[in-house]
């Protein structure tokens, strides 16, 4: 009798392929008589490309082909939000004109036989600019003159109403008995990846096939044929594995493009890979925000007025919000709110989605403001959530699908042992350091999205499942393995699971914590319908033991065939019947999309971070010495691979508390910083290790098992309990991140 | 990267022979490799000297250590002598990188890191040390990182070897073989100021070969420590750093020696501060008193200014460390 692997920590079913180096990533496709393109990207952040001299490249050795916007071909803009099924990560074409709007700026791509080749080449163009000052820092940016209404866009990731308001916010403010009004700053952080992003172009006749790291194969082709002119048939994109996106990878950027247009023009597959300098400039970055937030409260912490007035950075080219007025609207409950959004054009490229679009910036604001005001009110931290706890969603009125956010905060706190925190700056200690401890809530809504599915049972007794989707490093293929083995029986070893091609049933993107819950039910739907399938193959096949058994007394389970009344080990393994039957196998399909009930309620994870901070002031040094994370995320389909979802946001977060920010030369525009050793992220030794807790409670109007994506929440509130925890320790409270120690030296 | 030639060199008169001024020699390559492929160092030439039998880690005849210039970092780091009578060096050493990079890199290579100024490794800016004559960018610039002392209107950028910090303290003397012969500089006149020629940063000739460096023994009883600071807790260049080594006899201090990284154009000895620290008890108003020194000609830029206390704190705990009791 085996057992069900949901909620098991089953290790990964790619893991080995990855870890022994036979893990095929998107420029190691190795297509015969390919040839590289090298890019040459703008070194000035606004302006004008005056000439662009190739004369001396063209004529270096391997040389083949320079483009540039006097020399290409048409290229088409993509529909974007005209339209539901695509969207770009910049809809500008490459080389579309000779405009510069952000630093490092395709301006032209050097085709040559070989990758040094085109390097060479690359830096013997020639290019002169009519620069002008560029825009980096919000402060230099226009406020817009109002407010407009941002277009709702149903692909899910770009929901951002820009104001909300509910009661009256400004007289509550006024009228409340204690008050606080600061403002939060994050800055723009790169996702940075490990693996860079690349494109792989091979034309055959008309068609194209993209080998690409990409977070939706679908979107993908949908956005290539818009752009190539194509019909979707004549575009095939292929994403096996992906060294994670963080986001970067959602929407596609120009340099697949390039690489397509690059490989019609010299009638060879063309290889172009995003050197890491540019990951800085060109796959887009987490916007910097702004928010000016006000609270209002009772003496006895009851929350009168929240508001909070947000400034966020976009490029000039393409319109991208990410919501920070609706954490805003439905953490807490308070009466009156007020939220507003602007978005400043400023030559820093598109942002995109990174980890938590969003609600991570704006829980940086909202719960540093809560434990600001807790401070105040002479209340602790977490007894002011409670106060304030929102038994509703309130920005809507609807009811949470399930929210044990309670818990969290009670659980956590018992765990963490926060009874014993003395309130008071600098109070506690080990040995000659301070400790801080600080904690924050954390919060990110649940989707399903459409998703179809293929499960196939094979006469060589395997089963294949396969979808359109991708797993970015996250575990999906171990889930589609693991409901598989839960509905048949059948071991998660011998579930072939087939993900990254657009060709397979279209699957969802893997961005906003969705994949997993989008391809649940229409993997269950799809494995039932091929058990039911093989089940009626044993009652028709002659010579079956089941021949002319009535369906209903006949039961799959085990992967085996038998009668319900009996033990599955009494019945036929499937293999043996479609053999018998002389099939190659029999397949379920299933399309699956957001049922009528979700829509009904307000579905969100939630949970709390509770951590601790060692402060060494004589030498500024601030370390993370403990973290908890209590998550109330529904059930685990695989308890390994969410445990490391957490521990990797917290690992991000620390990264984001203390080092992560991507800095501009206000002069040029450019991101100075752009590599692994000068753009900090945290490495092992700043990170401690980090006990995770489920609360595990099943969400089933989201799906039979109740789960629920996990892949952000872990990283909203991790830089306000640092930074709180910080604040504990030091007695300054930094509002700006990253915590940097001239901060601390400063207060 | 450019077209380059490279050539093998099996004995260091064949290596010196083969060295000039468009040559360059790789060992480790950890900076090298990488400013070729930035295009910030354009050799015609390289000359390969890692089979030069420059490996060993051997007493002097007066108890210090003569270290090859191809011994690697990770291998001096971890040599039982460094780590029992020079712990200063393989602290300093294992602050340094990663463990990846200390494979590699070597003794020689390490003092001619090159710095980290974004300016410098980017050929889109002014740099008078990649470009002399063109300006300094990082002066206007974003200058975090950049140098508070030694600094010049031509030049701000740090020398970046944590290495090299500790060599200092420990008077360090690097042996050079080059067309005219062997010579041997004291680390603390090896280096050069920026001035107006940041682009000549030691005392080098073209050709110049460094065969190996050689430490004193330190005193009986003596101490040493470095610290550095950075912002995150590995793989990082410090912002501040300080090498110190004393022998405290009775209260007192002698035989101070102090070094500060992270905040110069080379690695910074000071003799003030060891002055200061001479003959005086070993307490907290002496060491605060030895960093005010130190940093008394400090000229803090636009983001940088917070190194100048920093570096101040960070000399008087390494000499705190240094002189606890054992």
């Amino acid at each position: 009798m085996s057992s069900s692997p949901i909620g098991q920590p089953v290790t990964r079913i790619d893991g080995k392929l990855k870890v022994t180096g036979r893990a095929t990533y998107a420029v190691e496709h190795a297509i015969p008589n390919f040839v590289y393109g090298v890019a040459v990207s703008s070194t000035i952040g606004s302006g004008r490309i005056k000439t662009i001299s190739t004369a001396e490249a063209e004529k270096m050795p391997g040389v083949l082909a320079i483009l540039h916007h006097g020399n290409i071909e048409k290229l088409y803009h993509p529909a974007g939000a005209l339209e539901e099924t695509s969207r770009p990560g910049e809809s500008r074409p490459p080389f579309e004109d000779d405009i510069i709007y952000y630093y490092g700026q395709y301006v032209a791509l050097v085709v040559a036989e070989t990758f040094e080749q085109a390097q060479d080449a690359a830096a013997h163009v020639r290019v002169e600019y009519a620069a002008k000052k560029p825009i980096v820092r919000l402060d230099d940016a226009e406020q817009p003159p109002k407010i407009e209404r941002h277009e709702k866009d149903d692909n899910g990731f770009d929901e951002a109403d820009i104001t909300y308001t509910r009661g009256t916010a400004d007289d509550a403010y006024e009228q409340a008995e204690v008050k606080l009004d600061a403002t939060y700053v994050t800055p723009i952080e790169t996702h940075n990846p490990m693996e860079m992003h690349g494109t792989v172009a091979v034309w055959n006749g008309n068609k194209i096939t993209l080998y690409e790291s990409t977070q939706g194969v679908v979107n993908h082709r949908n956005v290539a044929t818009q752009v190539l002119g194509l019909p979707a048939e004549s575009v095939e994109v292929i994403s096996p594995f992906i060294g994670s996106g963080f986001g970067s990878k959602l929407f596609p950027w120009p340099h697949s493009w390039m690489a397509a247009i690059a490989a019609r023009k010299v009638k060879r597959p063309v290889k172009v890979s995003v050197p890491r300098q540019l990951m800085f400039t060109c796959v887009g970055h987490r916007p910097t925000c702004e928010q000016h937030i006000r609270l209002g409260a009772s003496k006895d912490g009851k929350l009168t007025a929240f508001m909070n007035d947000v400034r966020q950075s976009r490029s000039f080219i393409d319109e991208y919000t990410e919501d920070c007025v609706d954490p805003t609207s439905m953490l807490y409950s308070c009466p009156n709110v007020a939220a507003v959004q602007w978005p400043m054009k400023m030559n820093t490229g598109n942002p995109t989605p990174m980890r938590g679009p969003g609600r991570v910036p704006a829980l940086f604001g909202i719960e540093s403001a809560m434990d600001e005001m807790a401070e105040k009110l002479g209340i602790d931290p977490v007894q002011f959530r409670l106060l304030n706890y929102a038994e509703k969603d309130e920005s809507d009125g609807k009811a949470w699908s399930s929210k044990h956010l309670r818990d969290a905060y009670q659980e956590g706190a018992k765990r963490f042992g926060w009874e014993q925190r003395n309130p008071k700056v600098g109070s506690m200690r080990k040995g000659e350091e301070i400790l801080g401890w600080g904690m924050a809530t954390m919060t990110w809504p649940a989707h399903q999205r459409d998703a179809e599915v293929r499960v196939r049972f094979l006469a060589d007794g395997t089963v294949r499942a396969s979808c359109a989707t991708q797993d970015i490093g996250t575990g999906t293929y171990t889930v589609f393995a693991e409901v598989v083995a839960d509905k048949t029986g059948i071991p998660v070893q011998k579930i072939d699971v087939k993900l990254g091609d657009s060709a397979l049933p279209p699957g969802p993107t893997s961005g906003g914590s969705s994949a997993t819950t989008t391809v649940i039910p229409a993997i269950v739907q799809a494995t039932e319908k091929a058990m039911a399938a093989v089940v009626k193959a044993a009652a028709k096949t002659p010579g079956s033991p089941f021949e002319k058994a009535d369906l209903k007394t006949l039961k799959f389970s085990q992967g085996r065939v038998h009668r319900a009344n009996d033990e599955a080990s009494s019945g036929i393994p499937f293999e043996q019947i479609l053999q018998k039957a002389k099939l190659a196998g029999l397949d379920g399909h299933a399309k699956t999309n957001t049922t009528e009930d979700q829509k009904k309620y307000s579905t969100h994870s939630f949970g709390a971070h509770f951590c601790e901070v060692s402060y060494d002031p004589e030498i500024v040094r601030l370390r993370v010495t403990r973290w908890l994370a209590v998550v109330d995320g529904g059930r685990m389909i695989n308890l390994k691979t969410a445990r490391n979802q957490i521990q990797g946001a917290v690992t991000m977060g620390i990264g984001m508390g203390l080092l992560e920010e991507t800095v501009y030369d206000t002069r040029t525009g450019h991101p100075i910083n752009n590599n692994y050793a000068d753009y900090l992220v945290s490495v092992n030794t700043d990170v401690p290790p980090v006990e995770v807790v489920f609360l595990d409670y099943p969400d089933k109007i989201m799906n039979e098992y109740g789960a629920r994506g996990i892949g952000e929440i872990g990283l909203s509130g991790c830089a306000s309990a640092i930074a709180s925890a910080a604040y504990h320790a030091t007695g300054v409270r930094v509002r700006e991140l990253p915590i940097r120690m001239e901060k601390l030296m400063k207060g | 990267m450019q077209t380059f030639h490279y050539k093998k060199s099996t004995n260091v008169e064949g290596a010196v022979a083969s060295g000039g001024p468009h040559a360059s020699f790789i060992a480790g390559g950890t900076t090298l490799v990488d400013l070729m492929k930035l295009n910030v160092m354009r050799p015609a030439m390289l000359v390969d000297i890692n089979a030069l039998p420059l490996d060993k880690i051997e007493r002097t005849p007066d108890g210090g250590l003569r270290i090859g210039a191809m011994v690697r970092n990770s291998d001096l780091a971890h040599d039982a002598t460094v780590e029992k009578e020079f712990p200063v060096l393989s602290q300093a050493l294992l602050s340094g990188a990663s463990p990846q990079l200390r494979n590699m890199a070597t003794t020689g290579g390490n003092l001619l890191q090159r710095t980290r100024c974004y300016y410098f490794r980017d050929t889109a800016y002014a740099c008078n040390k990649r470009a002399p004559g063109s300006g300094c960018a990082a002066m206007d610039g974003y200058n975090r990182i950049h140098a508070i002392l030694g600094t010049s209107e031509h030049c701000i950028a740090t020398h970046p070897s944590d290495m090299a910090v500790a060599m200092m303290a420990l008077e360090a003397v690097v042996h050079i073989r080059g067309a005219k012969g062997e010579r041997a500089v004291p680390l603390n006149e090896f280096y050069r100021l920026p001035g107006n020629t940041p682009q000549i940063e030691n005392v080098l000739e073209p050709g110049d070969l460094i065969t190996h460096v050689t430490i004193p023994a330190l005193p009986e009883g003596a101490r040493s420590h470095y610290l550095k600071r950075r912002d995150r807790a590995s793989y990082e260049f410090a912002l501040a750093s300080a090498a110190v080594i004393t022998q405290v006899q009775g209260r007192n201090l002698q035989h101070v020696r102090v070094a500060l990284g992270g905040v110069g154009t080379m690695p910074w000895r000071s003799k003030e501060a060891e002055q200061a620290l001479d003959g005086k008890p070993a307490n907290e108003e002496s060491f605060r008193e030895a960093a005010e020194v130190a940093l008394r000609g400090a000229k803090p830029l636009h983001d940088n200014a917070f190194k100048v206390e920093l570096a101040k704190r960070t000399l008087v705990r390494a000499l705190k460390v240094a002189t606890q009791a054992a």
